[in-house]
């Protein structure tokens, strides 16, 4: 990629800019599951303290929270569940923390899955996962390029997708939310895929943003921002007016 | 929206790159972690890392090196060469690689293959085929022409002794140990069955073509393309950015790789993008 921008370096300590010093601190769920030590380390590349861990004090104490997955979503849910993640997603959620979800931690999310009919999802989001059309190649397993719907600046979606309408992300999935209010991103793959939605404290994301070169580490600098502001301070990502100059709204 | 990825393959052994990659501002042209950056600078896809030095005494340093490529580039790679056990592929996607790539090891024992499947997800386990033509001059007779009329066997059951053509309906023979061992198995049914079994994605190799030049096996590339749902990645053969458009548009490839064009600066990412571009294929803009 040309164009890296040296601002996602983390040479500068980052946290620097916010009195305290702390780099916000983001736990990733850590329920055996796949390759988490992409997401750790994009995470700390972006200023970010974050652990990979299932240990429940340190997940409450979390800024934020990351839910990752790969494989198939009855996989995922039974480990996560077995692991008594399920209710640490939750408490997240419900605390109001900054929460991220990942591919199938994304999917997750919704209440249930075509891919594994009878297995319950966290249902933190209404909706439910379904198979990428027969028409294309399953899995998608290939770079697509965003396509933003229009959010306000100060909301989830305008928070963590500022800048990255029409940027370019790394998808591996065959199956994808179906869309609805909450879809923020979409990308074109046999029509319209959910690649992105936005709630309240959650955004969850189909492509790894974590393997998605500069645009992805943009992404998760967005995040680790709402971490450190939620950092001491409780804040309300929905009230965050100090940031709104620097959001571009989606055409 | 389909677009073609474009995957450089860096050869590695006990965990530096082998073979010589000549990029005019490097100075250290063994490490693969400055190698993998370069790469994801000049807008490179996704990232093969072929441990050719394999053994299990080394294990330990392509575990290494799996970090340490982790800790500094942020798009996706994968390694192969030496994974033999379900171990050996946690280790590495353990580590921060992605995906893991089987091949030797699993024509030998298809069930890796599903063992490795099970426990991380097809997307994360890729195998890599590495075919010949089957020879012409062969005493039993590996003719084409034979072998289209005898399509009956599956081509997996045949012992190396009773090879004949119908072990081999293809044409393509699958080769391992590097393509010197002849295996009597067919490269179209082993694909098929591979995909059966759960790899996410077949990595195809002509070793007729390999550092030959000569462009692709598209007739190879297209057999397997037809036969399997999963993304291909067509390789061996790439001797200009002008032969990586028709391992997509002739042979169906979802992805090109190739390592001494881009190795020894004859070309650039941007280069093979923008001959895959000017072919009317889609990529993501490096």
């Amino acid at each position: 990629m040309s164009g890296v921008d040296q601002g996602l370096e983390s040479e500068a300590p980052a946290g620097a800019s916010n009195g305290d010093g702390r780099r916000p601190a983001i736990a990733v769920l850590d329920y055996g599951i796949g390759n988490l030590r992409s997401a750790q380390k994009a995470l700390e590349k972006v200023g970010a303290d974050a652990h990979l861990t299932d240990s429940p004090s340190m997940i409450e104490e979390a800024d934020g929270v990351v839910l990752p997955g790969v494989g198939a979503f009855g996989a995922c849910m039974s480990a996560l569940r077995e692991a008594g993640l399920d209710e640490q997603a939750e408490q997240a959620v419900a605390d109001g923390r900054p929460f991220l979800g990942i591919c199938v931690g994304m999917q997750m999310l919704f209440e249930e899955s075509e891919e594994s009919p009878g297995v319950a999802g966290l249902g933190l989001l209404p909706g439910r996962v379904v198979w990428l059309p027969d028409t294309v190649k399953r899995p998608q397993m290939q770079w697509n390029r965003l396509s933003c719907r229009p959010f306000a600046d100060d909301s989830m979606a305008g928070r963590m997708l500022r800048g990255l309408d029409g940027s370019w992300m790394y998808f591996v999935h065959s199956l994808a939310a179906e869309p609805s209010d909450l879809t923020a991103a979409t990308v074109d793959y046999g029509g319209p895929v959910v690649a992105a939605v936005a709630a309240d404290n959650i955004f969850a994301a189909q492509f790894h943003p974590e393997k998605s070169a500069e645009p992805g580490l943009r992404l998760l600098a967005n995040f680790v921002e709402l971490c450190r502001d939620q950092q001491g301070s409780g804040a309300d990502i929905n009230h965050a007016g100090d940031h709104a100059a620097d959001l571009h709204p989606a055409s | 929206m389909r677009a073609i990825r474009v995957i450089p393959c860096l050869d590695v052994a006990e965990g530096r790159v082998v073979k010589g990659v000549n990029f005019v501002d490097l100075r250290d042209a063994g490490d693969p972690v400055k190698l993998a950056a370069e790469y994801d600078r000049q807008g490179a896809d996704e990232l093969v890392f072929l441990d050719i030095g394999a053994s299990h005494e080394n294990r330990d340093t392509t575990v290494a090196m799996a970090a340490a490529v982790a800790e500094e580039v942020f798009i996706p790679f994968t390694i192969g060469g030496g994974v033999r056990t379900v171990d050996d592929a946690r280790s590495l996607l353990r580590a921060g690689a992605d995906k893991v790539s089987v091949n030797s090891a699993a024509v030998a024992r298809p069930e890796l293959i599903a063992e490795i499947a099970r426990e991380f997800g097809s997307q994360c386990c890729v195998v890599a085929i590495d075919g010949r033509r089957v020879s012409t001059e062969r005493p039993e007779g590996g003719l084409r022409d034979e072998a289209d009329t005898a399509r009956t066997g599956n081509g997996l059951d045949g012992q190396a002794e009773s090879r004949d053509a119908s072990d081999i309906p293809s044409g393509f023979e699958v080769y391992t140990h590097g393509g010197r061992t002849p295996t009597g198995i067919d490269v179209v049914e082993w694909a098929r069955r591979a995909v059966d079994l759960g790899a996410g994605e077949i990595l195809l190799t002509s070793m007729d073509r390999d550092g030959t030049g000569d462009g692709f096996d598209h007739e190879m590339t297209r057999a397997v393309t037809d036969a399997v749902s999963v993304p291909v990645i067509a390789s061996g053969g790439v001797g200009g950015v002008g032969d990586l458009a028709p391992g997509v548009v002739k042979g169906g490839a979802d992805a090109v790789l190739a390592a001494t064009i881009f190795h020894f600066g004859q070309a650039t990412i941007a280069d093979a993008k923008d001959a895959l571009s000017s072919a009317g294929l889609t990529v993501r803009p490096a």
